[in-house]
């Protein structure tokens, strides 16, 4: 490599293209105030969705600046699929802002400034740039987790999240320098050449992956690295709950994907176990600590915690058809959440926001529209057929029945069981329970639209799921030489 | 056109009222089905004289639809038509007709009448089903459907406790005989790959002595068959073991009594039997041990009625003696007497039936006999009606049971075997306390002294026009059907009247040998019948104390009588007790201790107990949550460390 040599930039468009609007928009802000807020949401979502048109139609196969950045099909469907995540979050939470006085200019630069960090983490080829990438996204999210910051619940739940960021960050470098120490590299390609030849791993290399392992788990929030998630959700305001289960929950899963099939892809029965474990507990503890819940935010938090549970569960097949399930499951998964997440910011009942469940009660009579897509949500989460949460556990089953993981299969079939439970609890507090509060209408047009296009999928993605299942197929073989 | 309209006509009226009932009103529903039973009643009685005076047999086979065709079950739903089948319509559809008409006065005040009704004609439609059925599987569609009015019909009145268990206990009764049934019809379907009765009939002589290997065993087809498919007639027909239903079934009203009780369901066991003669022939096992139970039965129903106090549990036990003596001629293979005595028995009996009701009517709907007496002048028509039913039903000449009774006493005399011996013993003792039983029944009802209390007696009314003409149609029935029609049906030249509908082996026919008898054993019954009415004048009008001497006297038998053989009990103890405790035991334990406890219920408190304690765990302090990180990270690490 010639250090005079100008790189190629052109990879790496959408990522340069985010930060430059991200730097305008800021400057914009603060000459107009908080009364752009509106507009600098729109030309936000405008410019993620030109980011995501780029990394569609942008080149691909590349691997630039000193090999630390890698732009594949997986990158790109992980890419867009954060895209979608973070326009649903913001486009959900514009008029959820204008009512809870949080019209802050900082807000949507914020998301794009942690969904910048997540593009990064996605096309990381390296433990160096992995960081960056992981810290930018991290450092954004404690901000928007505190950014109600008069209220004690948002700021606790930023401060908790911070510290136990930090840890998880800390163990990551741990790891990272761990692998480092004991292999002399830190790009992925060349640590994943080391293992080709059937070397017996150190156990120094052993350690660093766990401690890597760890800090994933973190970010997906699977057990026991989930402890803030239930805190971090219920303190959260409701539309930054909504962002933090969708977009940062794709960006961890596909890291963690890349991190295990590249650089370790030749120690897959060590990391193996460990997944394994970490799946397990996900869906077992994700499944019975909802059961509990009062509040629908914190039902959420386990929810996703049961969720990425199922995702793990396809992740340890340690296959290329695992790698596909995966991506098939987080991308039924971001849809239902932004269907359910609307419903949750349409609890609002004489202008203040409720977030029991038992606030639901009477949805079906009250607001039939409502409680009809959430109730198909909620059987789609719960995975009864034929609707799309169905086939996103039954792919990751396929893959890890094909793997041989049979018991792990059946303890995924039980919490699925046991978490069929707090969904169709919900559609019978929703149905048959008598009515209390009346809910007010949403009436954006952007929430509407957003909950018909998740019901939309939901119902019909039985129709057509080739379009998506080939995608998947595509970028799975892009990362497993 | 005219058989789908006579089979027709009452499923339509039933569909009608079933489904419009609320719109059209009870009074035009009542009429509806009415009018339509009737029009088939008259179009029966139209093909029937047709049949007798034109001495041309009619056979035809109507298909409507097909209704199964897989594989070698093939068969479809069509009206088959033969001299049975017309008897069989005459008997089902005037006797219906009659007794809707008589319900419009019997049901008047009851606020249900138009389910009353379309219970009724739906009824008619299933055992016409029955009865013109070319195949064994549209023949059991037609013996459930009669199953399921009657036991809706018993159970009419839903409110009372014991109506619902009498409903219940008929059908858990008939359940038994079905099974069997249904068996005898897949083992036919087995040996003769088929269900169409010309199919299994023209068979029917290849496998003769046939046997086949069961449990180690070698069993005669034919014998299995039959055998099976008797149990379900047993069952239907209340015989002898499986009779326990049919005083139970009284729960329901009158009318239904009549109707399905007397004259038509119970006989469905007896016509089903005939219609199989052809395999029956093939199986003197079978063919004995009908008669064996016949004659049983004859004699146990008898015997119980002698003592019953309920009014219409006496006729009830004369029902299933009546029916033990049809299945004794047809054991006999004497298939047209069996036929001719049910046909006239439905008249007859269904008139009993309709004058008990008119009494119960008069009486405030009180059924018990030591509460009667003395009716005789208040309800003159009605007392009239029970003479002629009573009458018949002893066999006293003129009446029609006269001729149809007495032939089968005569057919088990000429008959050659013990068994029939047997049979004609018991026959004959069941004559007299028959004779006996219904002049006790006339005398506690109508004569001696009142002992109905004053502010019921202030009511007692005749029956209105609506019940009593019905009554008096029937009562023609009762006298002249016998003497019209037993030269047809039984004599010199039946088979001629019958046609191909019976089968009787060359040999076996007891009808010839029963003419030829004395004058002496052909007057033996009618004596004996009238030293039975004597008996019960001397009893119950002449010497009223004796009767309570004698019961004390012999205290043990007449509790046994009273008791009905100690069927009940019996079964209690040794069926239903059991069945019951076992599946208590099986809810209690098996499911809600076990199966419950461990699995659903055990299950979710187990999750329950659990999720508390996860969700304890999450206590909100940073440092604890910070703390479960670094214990997971060096569980793994050491895990690897040790593993």
């Amino acid at each position: 490599m010639q250090y005079n040599d100008v790189p190629n930039f052109l990879p790496a468009l959408p990522e340069i293209f985010m930060s430059v609007i991200c730097m305008v928009l800021l400057i914009f802000g603060v000459f107009k105030g908080n009364k752009s807020t509106y507009l600098i949401s729109w030309l936000v979502i405008l410019s993620l969705f030109l980011t995501s048109l780029f990394c569609i139609l942008g080149p691909k196969d590349e691997i630039i600046f000193s090999n630390i950045f890698i732009v594949d099909d997986f990158s790109i469907f992980s890419k867009v699929l954060i895209i979608i995540g973070a326009i649903a979050a913001l486009a959900m939470s514009l008029s959820y802002i204008r009512n809870e006085g949080m019209e802050k200019f900082e807000y949507p630069i914020l998301i794009m400034l942690s969904t910048l960090g997540m593009m990064m983490m996605v096309s990381a080829n390296d433990l160096i740039s992995l960081y960056v990438g992981l810290e930018l996204q991290s450092l954004a999210l404690y901000v928007l987790a505190a950014f109600k910051r008069d209220t004690l619940k948002s700021s606790e739940a930023g401060l908790k999240y911070f510290v136990l960021g930090a840890l998880s960050s800390g163990m990551l470098l741990y790891g990272a320098s761990l692998i480092y120490g004991f292999s002399g590299t830190t790009n992925f390609e060349t640590i994943q050449a080391m293992f080709d030849s059937n070397n017996e791993p150190s156990l120094g290399i052993i350690v660093g992956i766990v401690f890597i392992i760890s800090a994933m788990a973190f970010k997906v929030s699977a057990v026991p690295f989930h402890m803030w998630t239930p805190d971090v959700y219920e303190g959260s305001t409701t539309s930054v709950t909504a962002f933090l289960s969708m977009a940062p929950k794709v960006a961890a899963m596909a890291l963690f994907i890349r991190l295990v099939y590249v650089p370790f892809y030749g120690l897959v029965p060590e990391w193996q176990q460990v997944v394994i474990l970490i799946s397990a507990a996900s869906m077992v503890i994700g499944s019975l600590a909802a059961i509990r819940q009062t509040n629908i935010k914190r039902l959420m938090a386990y929810s996703s915690i049961g969720h990425m549970g199922f995702a793990l569960l396809g992740l340890s097949a340690g296959t290329q058809q695992g790698v596909e399930s995966v991506l098939i499951y987080m991308f039924i998964y971001l849809f239902m959440n932004i269907g359910v997440f609307v419903v949750i910011l349409s609890m609002r009942v004489n202008g203040v926001m409720v977030e029991n469940i038992n606030d639901l009660s009477g949805l079906g009579k009250n607001n039939p529209f409502l409680a009809i897509i959430f109730g198909i949500l909620m059987f789609s989460l719960a995975g009864i057929p034929p609707l799309a949460g169905f086939f996103g556990k039954f792919y990751v089953f396929l893959a890890a029945v094909d793997s041989g993981l049979y018991i792990l299969c059946v303890i995924g079939v039980i919490s699925s069981v046991i978490g069929a439970f707090y969904y169709l609890r919900i559609v019978k507090i929703m149905y048959f329970d008598d009515p209390v509060d009346i809910f007010e209408k949403p009436n954006s047009a952007s929430m509407i639209s957003l909950l018909s296009i998740s019901g939309i999928f939901t119902i019909f993605f039985i129709v057509a799921p080739t379009p998506l299942i080939s995608w998947a197929h595509h970028a799975a073989s892009s990362i497993i030489q | 056109m005219l058989y789908i309209s006579i089979v027709f006509l009452p499923g339509l009226a039933a569909l009608t009222a079933g489904v419009f009932s609320r719109i059209l009103g009870h009074g035009f529903v009542m009429f509806i089905t009415s009018l339509s039973v009737s029009i088939s009643s008259i179009l029966s009685f139209y093909v029937f004289l047709k049949l007798i005076f034109s001495h041309k047999i009619i056979n035809e086979n109507i298909t409507i639809l097909e209704w199964i065709n897989s594989g070698d079950l093939s068969f479809s739903w069509s009206i088959m038509v033969d001299t049975l089948t017309i008897v069989m319509f005459v008997v089902v559809t005037s006797v219906s007709a009659l007794v809707h008409w008589y319900s419009f006065g019997y049901m008047k005040k009851d606020p249900h009448k138009a389910r009353f009704f379309t219970y009724l004609s739906l009824f008619t439609f299933a055992m016409l089903m029955l009865v013109s059925s070319d195949n064994f599987v549209q023949l059991f569609f037609g013996w459930e459907g009669v199953g399921l009015c009657s036991y809706l019909l018993i159970g009419f009145w839903f409110k009372k406790p014991s109506a619902n268990a009498a409903a219940i206990k008929a059908f858990i009764v008939n359940r038994v005989g079905d099974f069997g049934f249904a068996l005898g019809i897949m083992a036919i379907f087995l040996f003769f790959n088929s269900v169409t009765y010309e199919n299994v009939f023209n068979q029917a002589v290849n496998f003769e002595g046939k046997k086949f290997l069961f449990l180690s065993m070698n069993l005669d087809i034919l014998t299995v068959i039959t055998m099976l498919l008797f149990i379900g007639a047993m069952g239907k027909s209340a015989q002898f073991l499986l009779h326990t239903w049919l005083p139970d079934a009284m729960e329901g009203p009158t009318p239904v009594s009549a109707l399905i009780h007397a004259a038509t369901m119970v006989t469905a066991g007896v016509f089903m039997v005939v219609r199989c003669s052809p395999l029956f022939e093939y199986a003197p096992f079978t063919l004995n041990f009908i008669t064996l139970t016949g004659a049983i039965t004859a004699f146990f129903a008898a015997s119980v009625a002698i003592v019953q106090n309920d009014i219409k549990r006496v006729i009830a036990y004369s029902t299933c003696s009546q029916l033990g003596y049809m299945f004794i001629a047809v054991g006999l293979s004497a298939y047209s007497a069996a036929i001719f005595h049910l046909f006239t028995h439905a008249f007859f009996k269904a008139l009993l039936f309709l004058a008990s009701g008119s009494v119960i009517h008069a009486v405030s709907d009180e059924q018990d006999m030591r509460k009667m007496g003395g009716l005789y002048t208040l309800l003159p028509i009605t007392y009239l009606m029970v003479w002629i039913g009573s009458l018949a039903l002893a066999g006293i000449p003129i009446f029609s049971g006269f001729f149809s009774k007495d032939l089968i006493i005569e057919i088990a005399y000429a008959g050659s075997s013990s068994i029939s011996n047997f049979a004609f013993w018991m026959a004959l003792f069941a004559a007299f306390l028959t004779a006996f039983y219904s002049w006790r029944l006339i005398f506690m009802t109508f004569h001696g002294k009142t002992r109905i209390e004053k502010s019921v007696m202030s009511h007692v009314h005749e029956a209105p026009f609506s019940m009593s003409i019905p009554m008096i149609l029937l009562a023609m029935g009762a006298i002249f059907s016998g003497i019209l029609c037993v030269g047809v049906m039984t004599g010199h030249h039946n088979s001629e009247f019958w046609g191909n509908s019976l089968f009787v082996l060359a040999g076996r026919d007891l009808i010839e040998a029963a003419h030829d008898l004395h004058f002496s054993l052909k007057i033996l019954p009618v004596i004996i019948s009238i030293l039975g009415i004597l008996l019960a004048w001397y009893f119950y009008i002449y010497k009223i104390n004796i009767p309570k001497i004698i019961a004390n006297a012999n205290q043990p038998l007449y509790l046994f009588l009273l008791n009905k053989w100690y069927f009940d009990e019996m079964y209690n103890y040794l069926i239903v007790n059991p069945s019951r405790w076992l599946g208590y035991f099986l809810w209690k334990k098996g499911d809600e201790t076990v199966i419950d406890g461990i699995g659903p219920d055990g299950f979710s408190a187990m999750i329950n107990g659990i999720s508390k304690k996860i969700a304890l765990l999450q206590s909100g302090l940073l440092y604890h949550y910070a703390f479960v990180m670094l214990a997971g990270v060096v569980l793994f690490v050491s895990w690897f460390l040790l593993v």
